[in-house]
């Protein structure tokens, strides 16, 4: 809509005023919800049953094995229902997330619209009732969408198979890494080839499970350009070169474009190639890993795949693999016989299982279902989307005083950015973590950077194909903002938010375990002695 | 009652706004005061006293006569104690160590001072290991670790650590070469360690990794190299507390700042001379354990000169075992390490890649340019 207003006689459109969005959180601090809990209160008190059901069915305890019973009832909160549903409203009130506000600022999250009929979709009791325990011949459909969903992520990633089992991203690459050493073993160099090697600006979740599984984790730092140091890799490969596990944009949202070669240079000592497309949403339907060389890859439907993310519900990982290294796959594998679909645990080579069961159905049936909507010619769009709502974000952010986008100088970036904000900390003494905070008393915030460190004062957005214009012009008012308040009022900044239920928290107790308390019992241990 | 002690170098400083690029020395300060440079030091005190706002008990600060800290306390209203003796407008490093010395015997509970990397150099030679110290900054140049981001900070972590809600955290203390840094050349080195009050976000080149993460990443890096040692074998440990952290997970106790050497579990050498080093390692085979020195990332060639080129040459590249914090190596944004070892060759063989170890198996390959 647009606003008119008279000047000098002539009606000009004008655009609306640049106001901020006026925020506060919820006031309060909700307790924890057991700290709520009064003896004797009920959420509900059914009716005793009727004396024919209890004549017919008896007492159901008594067809529980012992071992199911408990000897003690379990210490969990009385409340009455409408105070459960007044606690959770009250939480939900202290929070930020992509349903309340222009969320570009969480960046690798992909932080995008995930079509609320998708989640209608996962909560029909033809999906939420159905156990994995049932007789396959009554779970043809989801079994049916396991392997469809699996055809179009192996032409999305050129791979030959995809196993759709692991929960989430790390436990991708853990399956992955699992299989590549599985691959070195068959071939009875699993010993000798005892190291992997990945990147600075990869996410760090590749040189995590790598270890994770054993491996002793080799990093290449970036080149002055901020690409992966190709010479380091030339130093770094050798016969105990297990993988190079590589992400391609990385976190800093820079393209390699001679991916082709660091993938030739590792093949020709031996070792294998994993691709870390975690985040594929700005390459999707461009490149595909295999085209590239790799021999292994995975995705975070959870990201890419519109099935959400951070918080929003459980994740899902996907591994696509060569034929090469389909042997090793996770157990079972969901086949088609040409009249139904069945599960193939006969598969001596596999590396097992990586968690139970066959994948999380509900995510697994959101991305069947949005990548169906879309279409082939849709995902592309989605891809192009983000890219060019990165690089408008971009070159709006750029004439933000202070702020800079380290590397790559004057190339365009693919799905995200990794900025700096030194220029305005070195001017102000107003640190990027402080900005963030202070982007909380505007409804929104932004992520730092993985730790630790190696773009100072670091700021990493990513704005999907998700955000209209006047969403990301939003964003980047709320950022000139608070850069306009360090220059000329720093102490606003230093001493934000403003308007958060709860305004700062103690840090320090992050890296002490014995301060961790991440259960009810934990904490009554530790702090209610 | 909470008593701090306050020492200002009056001078810190003055040499960068006239561009001078340090302070060091009497004939630099004299020709920045004759350029027209004044003292922002005392001021930068005074912002700090200021932001101990409300302390908990009463406060009562100790600190050197006149443009040294009197000044600076009063103007913040502070009615302070005066401990030692200066001549106004000549005060020199020598007044900084006597009167930290001092005042750590007065009993304070910490020692502020407004000053740089000679300053910091001074309060380290002067006062006892582990005294509760912080730096308000306000020289030219500030490679330590052992300063607040600004004067602000520096009171309120101050304030933090007197209520008890700050830890103490051993920082380095680094200083320029000033002779070599007014003449284009850039070189630190390490000169010992100061127990400072942490929070995040208050230190000076604060590293993301709280005192915490950081010790254990150190154990880690040592566990990895002690792992691997090998019998009858030199380790020649280089100066900083990477390496140090080695000798002491093997129970040894070794100096921070000079070369020490450890053969199957036990300290053969310590603070080695070059000429030591060499007799060494012709008669045995030895390794080099060394880190980069902080700020400007050099290997070689900077604070640890007793291992020279001979000492290098005869050991061998492949000998040569790199360690780092990883926060020290993002510091440096992973960008090449640098050698300057005063033999051209040596720094050649030096050059290209090494697996720097930063943790338990986990290595990065940083690049040593010349």
């Amino acid at each position: 809509m647009k606003h008119e207003t008279k000047t000098h006689g002539a009606a000009r459109a004008v655009a609306p005023k640049p106001a901020l969005r006026r925020f506060h959180q919820a006031r309060w601090d909700e307790p924890i919800i057991f700290e709520l809990s009064v003896a004797g209160q009920r959420g509900v008190l059914p009716p005793e049953p009727e004396a024919a059901i209890v004549e017919t069915a008896g007492d159901v305890f008594d067809n529980l094995p012992a071992s199911l019973k408990r000897k003690t009832a379990p210490e969990l909160p009385e409340m009455s229902q409408l105070h459960v549903l007044r606690h959770y409203l009250r939480l939900s009130q202290e929070n930020l997330g992509v349903d309340l506000n222009v969320d570009v600022g969480q960046g690798t999250c992909t932080m995008k619209y995930s079509p609320k009929v998708n989640d209608q979709l996962a909560r029909s009791h033809k999906l939420s009732e159905l156990h994995p325990l049932q007789p396959l011949e009554s779970a043809q459909g989801i079994l049916e969408v396991m392997y469809k969903l699996e055809g179009m992520l192996k032409e999305i990633s050129g791979m030959e198979r995809v196993t759709l089992q692991p929960g989430a991203g790390s436990a991708a690459i853990y399956a992955n890494i699992s299989m590549i050493r599985a691959y070195h073993e068959a071939r009875g160099e699993g010993a000798q080839r005892n190291e992997v090697i990945t990147t600075a600006f990869s996410h760090p979740s590749n040189g995590a499970a790598a270890k994770v599984a054993g491996y002793k984790i080799i990093t290449l730092p970036p080149d002055a350009d901020g690409y992966p140091d190709f010479d380091a890799l030339k130093a770094a490969v050798s016969k105990r070169t297990a993988a190079l596990l590589i992400t391609n944009p990385e976190d800093t949202g820079i393209f390699n474009p001679r991916i082709e070669e660091f993938v030739r240079l590792v093949h020709s000592v031996g070792g294998l190639c994993s691709y870390d497309q975690a985040n594929a949403n700005g390459i999707l339907g461009i490149t595909r890993a295999r085209d590239a060389g790799f021999d292994v890859c995975h995705f975070n439907l959870h990201k890419t795949f519109s099935t959400p993310h951070a918080c929003g519900g459980p994740a899902a990982g996907a591994c696509g693999v060569t034929k090469e290294i389909a042997p090793f796959l996770p157990t079972p594998t969901v086949e088609f016989d040409g009249a139904k679909y069945y599960l193939d645990y006969n598969r001596p080579q596999s590396i097992g299982k990586i968690r139970p069961w066959y994948g999380v159905a509900p995510n697994l049936l959101k991305a069947y279902a949005w990548i169906m909507s879309l279409g082939a010619d849709g995902l592309r769009e989605a891809a192009e989307i983000a890219v060019l709502n990165n690089n408008y974000l971009l070159h709006q952010v750029l004439k933000i005083r202070g702020v800079s986008a380290p590397y790559a100088q004057g190339k365009r970036r693919i799905e995200q950015v990794r900025y700096s904000w030194e220029q305005l900390a070195s001017d102000t003494g107003v640190h990027s973590e402080e900005i963030g905070w202070r982007a909380a008393d505007f409804g929104t915030h932004y992520w730092l950077s993985h730790h630790p460190f190696v773009v100072p004062e670091p700021m990493t957005l990513e704005p999907t194909e998700s955000y209209s214009r006047e969403d990301l012009d939003e964003y980047a008012r709320i950022l000139n903002h608070i850069a306009e308040e360090a220059y000329s009022n720093p102490e606003i900044v230093h001493t934000a938010p403003h308007n958060s239920a709860i305004h700062r928290i103690d840090q320090e107790s992050f890296d002490d375990p014995e301060a961790w308390a991440v259960t009810w019992r934990a904490y009554k241990r530790k702090y209610k002695k | 009652m909470h008593r701090i002690g306050l020492i200002v170098n009056p001078l810190a400083g003055i040499g960068g706004r006239v561009g001078l690029k340090g302070s060091d020395g009497i004939e630099t300060q004299r020709r920045a005061l004759e350029l027209g440079a004044t003292p922002r030091s005392p001021h930068r005190a005074t912002l700090s006293l200021l932001a101990i706002a409300e302390p908990d008990s009463p406060l009562e600060v100790f600190t050197a006569p006149r443009e040294m800290g009197e000044t600076s306390a009063s103007e913040a209203g502070f009615v302070p104690r005066i401990v030692g003796e200066i001549h106004s407008g000549a005060t020199t490093s020598a007044d900084t160590q006597r009167i930290a010395r001092e005042m750590t015997s007065l009993g304070v509970d910490m020692l502020l001072f407004a000053g740089g990397d000679g300053t910091a150099r001074d309060v380290c030679a002067s006062v006892p290991e582990g005294f509760p110290c912080l730096g308000i900054p306000a020289g030219v140049k500030i490679h330590s670790a052992v300063y607040a981001v600004n004067p602000r900070h520096a009171g309120e972590l101050t304030q933090l650590f007197l209520a008890g809600k700050a830890r103490l955290r051993e920082s380095e203390v680094l200083d320029l070469d000033e002779d070599a840094y007014r003449e284009g050349r850039v070189s630190a080195r390490l000169y010992g360690t100061l127990h400072v009050p942490y929070r995040p976000l208050m230190l000076q080149n604060q590293k993301t990794a709280s005192p915490a993460s950081e010790s254990r990443q150190m154990e880690a890096i040592a566990a990895n190299v002690i792992e691997h040692m090998q019998a009858d074998v030199a380790y020649i440990l280089a100066p900083g507390t990477t390496t140090r952290a080695i000798a002491q997970a093997l129970n040894l106790e070794k100096t921070l700042v000079g070369v020490d050497v450890i053969c199957n579990g036990k300290l053969i050498l310590q603070d080695a001379t070059h000429a030591q080093l060499l007799d060494l390692v012709s008669r045995i085979p030895a390794r080099i354990i060394v880190t980069p020195i902080g700020g400007q990332g050099f290997l070689f060639g900077r604070g640890n000169q007793q291992i020279g080129p001979e000492v290098i040459h005869k050991v061998g590249r492949e000998n040569i075992i790199v360690v780092s914090a990883s926060s020290k190596l993002n510091a440096l944004r992973l960008q090449p390490l640098l050698v300057d070892t005063g033999d051209e060759t040596i720094d050649e063989l030096l050059a290209g890649y090494f697996p720097v170890i930063t943790g338990y198996n986990e290595q990065m390959m940083c690049k040593v340019s010349v």
